[in-house]
């Protein structure tokens, strides 16, 4: 298989993975999955990673480390906040009263 | 490490986001969901370090992991601190940011790969970098609406169907330009055509339709990732950018059904709309007020009370003084359960979350499809700081920007009270014919005030 041919199945098949996995979600998650969702394209910060390594002028340096600062926040903020969302899903109330400013746990340490 | 290590480890990653996004979709184990697409990115970012320059370290590794610091200290403490009110226009800037990094890395590979790109490569950078400026543009826009730094009703604009034609004209002609002949001004110049198409594209949206738009401008950055995957010949972005493209369409075409409302209809609704549906003629006309006193009477001989939620509770940081209230009711023998709106609040599943935090028992919270039957045997209904999602004119007035939405029959019920901050009409800017009716009391002031007041009439009595 030609390496084109196998991207193209790759990206094929990521399409009906893509389908099938939410087909059906209540309403309740639509916000969270989303935000989710929108956590994991942040890993378009491997490419700025690569485009940093490559880049020689300096137009492509800065263009490249802006674009690592843009693909970070994406990716780390997208998966605090839809943690800090979710942990208001806990079955039980454990008498934890307003702030919303609790620990998020912190098990994403933002891919150093 | 060699290309087979990385690419198994990257393939680890993207079955980590797989687990993600069908741990997301069940509320069992969302969490959990979020935590492995998490440890996915991190396993991904952390092996890009050994692989990318082969086996050396990386050049600007100190820019790099600066860059990266920055990020993370912006980032973190803007998803610690915000209001869970306000989340949703987190989201649709973190989404914003992520469409602006993907064009970034095409721009920069495009500069580097000059002449020797493939017409295959170019068509993918072309695709990325009009796709991502979209959605950056697009998504700054949704946040200032979501903000309210700027009008939430649709922005109708002159000739502005003629005018967003033309633009999307300008961007692919451009974009065949850069394809054609290429050239790093071209690409340019299609940038910016593109980041204002992103910005003529969302301003006609409607404030109540602006989560649609969100996801649809997500699953529009996912695929502008795996198009920049396929630049970089990097399997793993294909993988991840694609799942997000093809869920967030999926989920984009949820939320749409949720509300009742086309796609199509989102985007392009208020330009067919009439206008004449939203103007305010009925302002003057006489409702009926009334006292804490009042109502605290109304509610203690009630045998059945719902409590509609709305946007306007959160703002007022009320829904501690709610569970308050019904603790109260309940404890005096009065049923009491929360109706709400699959998109009560900004986004769908909003409320629950606002809900949640204030500790309000998971079992009072019943989704609308369950609670509208139930209201013809309703005593009372108190709406706070809820409007567009129990306005019967989703039902009566064709043409109006919520039609068709699907709403809570509170009309239905015995008594509605509404807690309002004033006349001024809900986020879709349309009036709301039921605060006219006779069996409607309305009690002016804060929400969190005036249940305040309710509370305390109420243990008097």
């Amino acid at each position: 298989m030609s390496n084109e041919l196998a991207l193209l199945s790759i990206f094929l098949l990521s399409i009906f993975v893509g389908f099938e996995v939410v087909s059906k979600v209540s309403t309740t998650l639509h916000t969270p999955l989303m935000s989710g969702a929108n956590a994991i394209h942040g890993v378009i910060l491997v490419g700025a990673i690569i485009v940093a390594d490559h880049a020689e002028t300096t137009l492509e340096l800065s263009l490249a480390t802006a674009a690592i600062v843009l693909a970070t926040i994406n990716m780390v903020g997208g998966f605090v906040v839809t943690d800090r969302m979710l942990q208001m899903f806990k079955g039980k109330p454990k008498a934890k009263k307003q702030d919303g400013n609790i620990d998020t746990g912190n098990k994403d340490s933002g891919g150093k | 490490m060699s290309q087979n290590l990385y690419d198994l480890i990257g393939l680890a990653a993207g079955i980590c986001f797989i687990l993600a996004l069908k741990g997301l979709s069940s509320p069992k184990s969302a969490r959990r969901g979020n935590a492995i697409g998490a440890v996915g990115a991190t396993i991904a970012t952390v092996i890009v370090f050994f692989y990318a320059n082969e086996g050396r370290a990386l050049n600007h590794l100190p820019l790099i992991l600066g860059a990266i610091a920055f990020g993370v200290i912006v980032g973190v403490p803007a998803a610690r601190k915000v209001q869970m009110t306000q989340m949703p226009q987190l989201v649709a800037l973190f989404n914003g940011v992520g469409g602006g990094a993907a064009a970034l890395v095409a721009i920069v590979e495009y500069l580097k790969l000059g002449e020797t790109a493939t017409t295959a490569e170019v068509i993918a950078t072309v695709f990325t970098v009009i796709i991502g400026c979209v959605s950056f543009s697009g998504s700054i826009i949704t946040f200032l609406k979501l903000q309210e730094l700027m009008t939430t009703r649709p922005i109708i604009f002159p000739f502005g169907r003629q005018l967003i034609a033309l633009t999307l004209i300008a961007v692919l002609a451009t974009g065949g330009w850069v394809i054609t002949s290429g050239g790093t001004s071209p690409l340019l110049i299609n940038g910016a055509l593109s980041l204002l198409f992103g910005i003529l594209f969302v301003l006609p949206v409607g404030g109540a339709d602006v989560p649609i738009v969100i996801s649809l401008l997500n699953a529009f950055t996912g695929l502008t990732v795996a198009a920049s995957g396929y630049v970089l010949q990097t399997t793993l972005l294909i993988i991840a950018g694609t799942l997000v493209g093809a869920s967030g369409t999926i989920l984009t075409r949820l939320m749409a059904d949720a509300m009742g409302r086309s796609l199509f209809g989102t985007l392009f609704g208020a330009f067919t709309a009439k206008a004449s549906a939203t103007t305010g003629a009925v302002d003057a006309r006489p409702v009926k007020s009334g006292s804490a006193d009042d109502v605290a009477i109304l509610l203690n001989y009630s045998q059945r009370v719902v409590i509609v939620p709305g946007f306007g509770l959160a703002v007022a940081q009320a829904q501690h003084t709610v569970r308050e209230l019904a603790d109260l009711l309940t404890s005096k023998g009065v049923e009491v359960a929360y109706g709400i709106h699959p998109v009560a609040g900004r986004m769908p599943g909003h409320m629950n979350v606002l809900l949640a935090e204030a500790n309000v028992p998971y079992e009072q919270l019943v989704e609308m499809e369950e609670i509208n039957p139930t209201f013809p045997q309703t005593d009372v209904v108190l709406v706070v700081g809820a409007n567009d999602v129990v306005n019967p004119a989703a039902k009566t007035t064709p043409g109006c920007p919520i039609y068709g939405m699907p709403i809570l029959d509170v009309d239905k019920a015995a008594n509605v009270i509404f807690l309002k901050r004033s006349m001024r009409p809900g986020f879709a800017g349309i009036e709301n014919e039921l605060l006219y009716e006779p069996k409607t009391t309305l009690l002016f002031g804060d929400a969190k005030d005036s249940l305040t007041k309710v509370v305390s009439a109420l243990k008097a009595l």
